[in-house]
């Protein structure tokens, strides 16, 4: 195959549109349509005894005011429970307009429909709700202990056990010359994206059909739920994902209350209805993640190999779980990182909360995983005396050893087996980067002057490109364009410029004759969605194939135009050249005027192409052959065997300033391997924007719960995302060890930079502090609890 | 988040706002940058019949200006021009100093010195600024005019001494004298926060002795200005900062919130303190 744009540094095309401001994201949309706002619980544990909503109904311009009773049919039931698995025994998802019982603050109570978002305001705050509170449960330990029920008529707090073992961890222990048991607790975070959720729904009552735009990772998946909610045809729901403004897995919920409330509005009340989430209503509304209890005890030899590692954890699933097990999951599959675990044992229980709901953000459980290993590898190496860079690499599994079965299953149901890599080298290159024995130097002297400097490293590997399976349809226009659509939908990553360098490359045109389109579902109704840093590997599949199919298709047709064989024929700057006789060639527009036999002439080109459809079907018995159809598109789809694993290893050199107590980054180096890169550039913006977030999680974000099931910092004064101000300088090595599960060798990249940072920073900290640290994000004030403990 | 319904005002001049709110009372919220106002109406955390905008006045400075030995504020100049002006830098160069620590170009561009110092957020540069100097505002009403000292402006957190029917045309702040050295720290989670803890100090060098006065933000007061004991230049590096120092963090009262504990403010205040007045020291004795 031609690469001529396959692992090039091309620009991205979505950027005009983004960074100019005429990005059209789902807000920018029907202006003219009505406005919802929700009454949302204030408190945590609840039951609503009454609701009084005559003040909401006197406001003026008020459509529609609706809570549980006015829904029907399904509208009136629990939302679906996304994943089920088999041990979730005890699974909750929360009703679009809460029934009686409230189990977060924050649970929708009603929704009131108005002409403007300001009178929808006024008369849902003249909404009255009488609540009889009831009592809450927060702390994760209490919860599965002798707290107070999330949901009053369970009979506990747990929603799932699941226990798994690679070679037996029990008998291993036993054996183990040293055996030490710790205790992290990675706390609650959330992803907030700079664009909060947003619906604008358009029933046509005429046509019975409904248009939805949303701001989703999913548009194919809330497009089949609502057409079985409506009983609608598929044909007749269509789901769009105009720009969307970042998701980090917040977005790939269906259903939130909003996705459905609003498009039923707009058939209860025969007009267009929107809603556009605000930042305190995503703060209570849209789901969280990384809160988990971990303990683990590790067998280990004198130089630090592990025998055996057991791991205990509770799961912060929230009040609902409708995204099943698979955070829990992941950070069980993936805590062994590349580390070469021969008896390892989880066991999880998935645990219920008054709390926001948890679904996978960004990373999904790996950085707690990365995190609890990480930081046990440097337990190890103190209890020992030894240096922790040569416990990494006495336990890294080895190059020789792929494919590698971690033993445990994978979050799509498999085994978990890592297809390539190349640990070792990763992690040479990464010491060798920031110069190893310079910065223990430095450290060194830094010490001396009484400076507390430490090094920190964290290693990690991501599965990622599972499937099930991913579409793209692909047709060339009359004007020589191509147009490539897939199912998913795009939040910024850059998937216009990927898809289309492998289309380019494929059907031998110029990166700007072909224009991508995600998340239409009425240009391609099956696919997935985008999550599980999946879209390269698997969409980018599937456009592969249909590029093909299409190749294929099109130099059937010019063989038979140009009087050559296929395999004489070469696809080059939008046309189909004979090899070796440059002056024979046909473009690409002319060639889908050829396949379309037409009885009326149109376009500039008409009397050629019927020329040439005349000499093309010449033989044919009918105008158009048997086995031939207009026009030239293909449609493939994807589905990989097996997810593929990139991996990577991040080294920090910190300071903490004694005066202030703060964290100083001095210097932050990033080796990655995500098998082949399609295009560098972007390759660079996911794993620095990956780490900028990371920082996040080490150092900043953090979800502050009150006993009470209030969110004590539900604004960005409080919930700090670090400013560009807060991001270091950062050093990036790529190294490409492909995948041998694909064709293009690629797997995906797009959680991976936020992954390891956490531990890094903890890393870090403890070695510039001297102290263990069990627990991020840090802060300031816990550096100065450190380094300064309160007289006892 | 959008506010609940209120009337807007546009007055044209100052004495149409001295008239509308003479005619408002406590109906009516000013409106100048709105930079803290305007989350705070969106948010619903706070409800006002009527907003009075000062933003088209005619004839309003965009930049401060001296009168006589003071700089004269108006209410519509923006931090930013504060920021960036030169005459703000040589004559009360702490304010300079302090506007650095404020927010964000974003936020600077619209919000306005006079707003932020009525505003009175007790982690907030302008005020700790203005204290130091003991500034004074000018209000006015349909009733006058009448000055209001930095250290009788502020009740508390949010809370200012204007009357229903007063607003604020001026801020003035004294220049700097020749011997004056000034100096302004502060810690933040993020560049551009409100502050965990920050200092403002003075310095000034006279018959051979240092006098200095610090004035402190994100440690719960508002408006205080703790006078030092006069100390010769060498005591300024010695322990005799350090003990003066810990007697006035000592005076303060700070909280603890999400972000930091009292005793790690007070441990910031120390710290901060000590490098803060060594630094106006140094200015003022070059």
């Amino acid at each position: 195959m031609t690469t001529k744009l396959f692992g090039e540094r091309v620009e991205r095309r979505e950027d005009r549109r983004l960074l100019t401001g005429i990005g059209r994201f789902t807000d920018d949309l029907g202006h003219d349509a009505a406005q919802a706002a929700f009454v949302r619980s204030d408190f945590a544990h609840a039951r609503i005894r009454d609701i009084d909503v005559s003040g909401a109904l006197d406001v003026e311009g008020v459509l529609g005011v609706y809570t549980h009773d006015d829904l029907q049919g399904g509208f009136a039931e629990r939302l679906p429970l996304l994943i089920p698995h088999r041990d979730l025994k005890a699974p909750r998802t929360q009703y679009a307009l809460a029934r009686d019982e409230l189990c977060y603050a924050g649970e929708v109570i009603a929704m009131v429909v108005a002409s403007d978002r300001y009178i929808a305001e006024d008369a849902a705050q003249a909404i009255r709700v009488e609540y009889e509170e009831l009592p809450v449960v927060v702390d994760l330990e209490q919860a599965v202990g002798a707290g107070p029920l999330t949901h009053s008529d369970a009979a506990d707090n747990i929603g799932a056990h699941v226990s798994e073992m690679k070679g037996d961890v029990e008998i291993a222990l036993a054996s183990a010359p040293h055996v030490f048991k710790w205790r992290f607790r990675p706390e609650r975070s959330a992803s907030m994206p700079m664009e909060g959720r947003a619906v604008f729904a358009r029933y046509d009552a005429g046509q019975d059909t409904l248009e939805v735009y949303d701001s989703t990772q999913a548009p194919t998946g809330i497009r089949a739920g609502l057409a079985e909610l409506f009983e609608l045809d598929w044909d007749r729901v269509h789901v769009i994902a105009p720009d969307v403004g970042g998701g980090f897995g917040v977005k790939v919920m269906q259903f939130y209350p909003e996705e459905v409330l609003v498009p039923w509005a707009s058939r209860q009340l025969g007009m267009p209805v929107k809603w556009t989430e605000d930042r305190r209503e995503h703060f209570i509304g849209s789901n969280q993640e990384r809160g988990q209890i971990h303990e683990v005890r590790v067998g280990v030899d004198a130089e630090g190999r592990i025998l055996a590692l057991d791991v205990r954890f509770l799961h912060d699933t929230g009040a609902y779980c409708p995204y099943g097990l698979i955070v829990p999951i992941i950070t069980a599959a993936q805590l062994p990182g590349p580390y070469r675990l021969s008896n390892y044992r989880y066991s999880f229980w998935s645990v219920f909360t008054n709390t926001v709901p948890v679904s996978p953000y960004r990373g999904a459980g790996r950085p707690q995983a990365v995190f609890v290993m990480e930081r046990v590898i440097e337990h190890v190496a103190r209890e020992l005396g030894l240096d922790s860079l040569d416990v990494r690499r006495r336990n890294f599994i080895q190059p020789d050893e792929f494919p590698y079965d971690v033993g445990v299953s994978w979050q799509d149901g498999g085994p978990t087996v890592y297809d390539s890599g190349d640990y070792p080298s990763g992690f040479q290159l990464l010491l060798d980067s920031i110069g190893l024995d310079r910065a223990r130097q430095q450290q060194a002297e830094a010490r001396a002057e009484g400076r507390l400097v430490g090094l920190g490293v964290g290693c990690y590997v991501e599965g990622t490109g599972i499937g099930p399976y991913e579409g793209a349809t692909i047709s060339i226009l009359p004007d020589g364009t191509v147009s490539a659509a897939t199912g998913l939908s795009t939040q910024g990553q850059g998937h216009e410029t990927i898809f289309a360098q492998i289309v380019a490359d494929e059907l031998g045109v110029p990166l700007e004759r072909v224009s991508v389109t995600t998340g239409d579902t009425r240009r391609i109704g099956f696919g997935v969605g985008t999550f599980a840093s999946r879209s390269a590997v698997v969409a980018g599949h599937a456009m592969l194939r249909a590029a093909r199919s299409l190749r294929d298709q099109t130099a059937r047709l010019a063989s038979t135009t140009l009087e050559v064989a296929v395999e004489d024929l070469v696809f080059e700057a939008g046309a189909v050249h004979v090899r070796g006789v440059p002056e024979k060639s046909v473009p690409l527009a002319r060639l889908t005027l050829v396949s379309n036999p037409l009885r009326y002439a149109y376009g500039r080109d008409a009397r050629l192409a019927a020329e040439l459809a005349q000499r093309a079907y010449a033989k044919a018995d009918r105008p158009l052959p048997e086995g031939s159809r207009p026009g030239l598109s293909a449609l493939e789809y994807y589905s990989p065997a097996a997810g593929v694993f990139g991996y990577g290893m991040h080294a920090a050199l910190v300071e903490v300033d004694r005066r202030t107590c703060n964290l100083r980054i001095l210097r932050y180096v990033i080796v990655h391997d995500c098998g082949r890169i399609i295009n560098p550039l972007i390759v660079d913006g996911q794993v620095l924007g990956g780490l900028a977030q990371g920082i996040g999680g080490a150092f900043y974000e953090r979800i502050h719960y009150s006993p009470e099931g209030q969110i004590q910092n539900a604004s960005f004064m409080d919930f700090l995302i670090p400013y560009a101000t807060e991001i270091p300088p950062v050093e990036l090595h790529h190294l490409e060890t492909p995948s041998p599960r694909n064709e293009l060798g690629v797997k995906g990249v797009g959680e991976a930079g936020t992954i390891p940072v956490p531990a890094v920073i903890a890393n870090g900290l403890s070695d510039a502090l001297g102290v263990a640290i069990d627990h991020v994000p840090l802060s300031p004030e816990e550096i100065f609890q450190l380094l300064h403990p309160e007289p006892k | 988040m959008k506010p609940a319904p209120f009337a807007y005002h546009r007055p044209g001049s100052r004495e149409e706002v001295d008239q509308l709110l003479a005619q408002l009372g406590s109906e009516a919220k000013i409106l100048a940058g709105g930079q803290s106002l305007i989350p705070i109406l969106n948010m619903r955390l706070a409800a006002f019949g009527h907003l009075v905008d000062l933003n088209h006045l005619a004839g309003e400075p965009a930049e401060p200006a001296v009168a006589g030995d003071e700089l004269v504020v108006g209410p519509l100049v923006r931090q930013a021009a504060a920021l960036e002006s030169a005459l703000v830098a040589e004559r009360a160069p702490v304010v300079s100093q302090a506007l650095r620590h404020v927010a964000h170009p974003a936020i600077r561009s619209r919000g306005t010195v006079v707003g932020s110092v009525l505003h009175g957020d007790p982690a907030a540069e302008l005020p700790a600024a203005v204290a130091l100097l003991a500034g004074s505002v000018r209000a006015r009403s349909r009733r006058g005019t009448r000055p209001i000292p930095a250290a009788r402006l502020w009740t508390g957190a949010l809370e200012n001494t204007l009357a229903e029917d007063e607003w604020v045309d001026e801020l003035r702040l004294p220049v700097r004298q020749p011997d004056d050295g000034f100096a302004f720290e502060e810690f933040a989670r993020r560049s551009g926060d409100y502050a965990i803890c920050g200092v403002a100090a003075r310095v000034r060098a006279a018959d051979g002795e240092l006098k200095a006065a610090v004035a402190y933000l994100g440690m719960g007061g508002l408006g205080q200005v703790h006078a030092l004991q006069p100390m010769a230049a060498e005591e300024i590096d010695g322990p005799g900062l350090r003990s003066a120092l810990t007697e006035a963090v000592a005076e303060l009262d700070p909280g603890d919130d999400l972000h930091a504990s009292a005793r790690y403010r007070r441990w910031l205040a120390l710290e901060l303190g000590l490098s803060c007045v060594r630094r106006a020291a140094e200015r003022a004795l070059k």
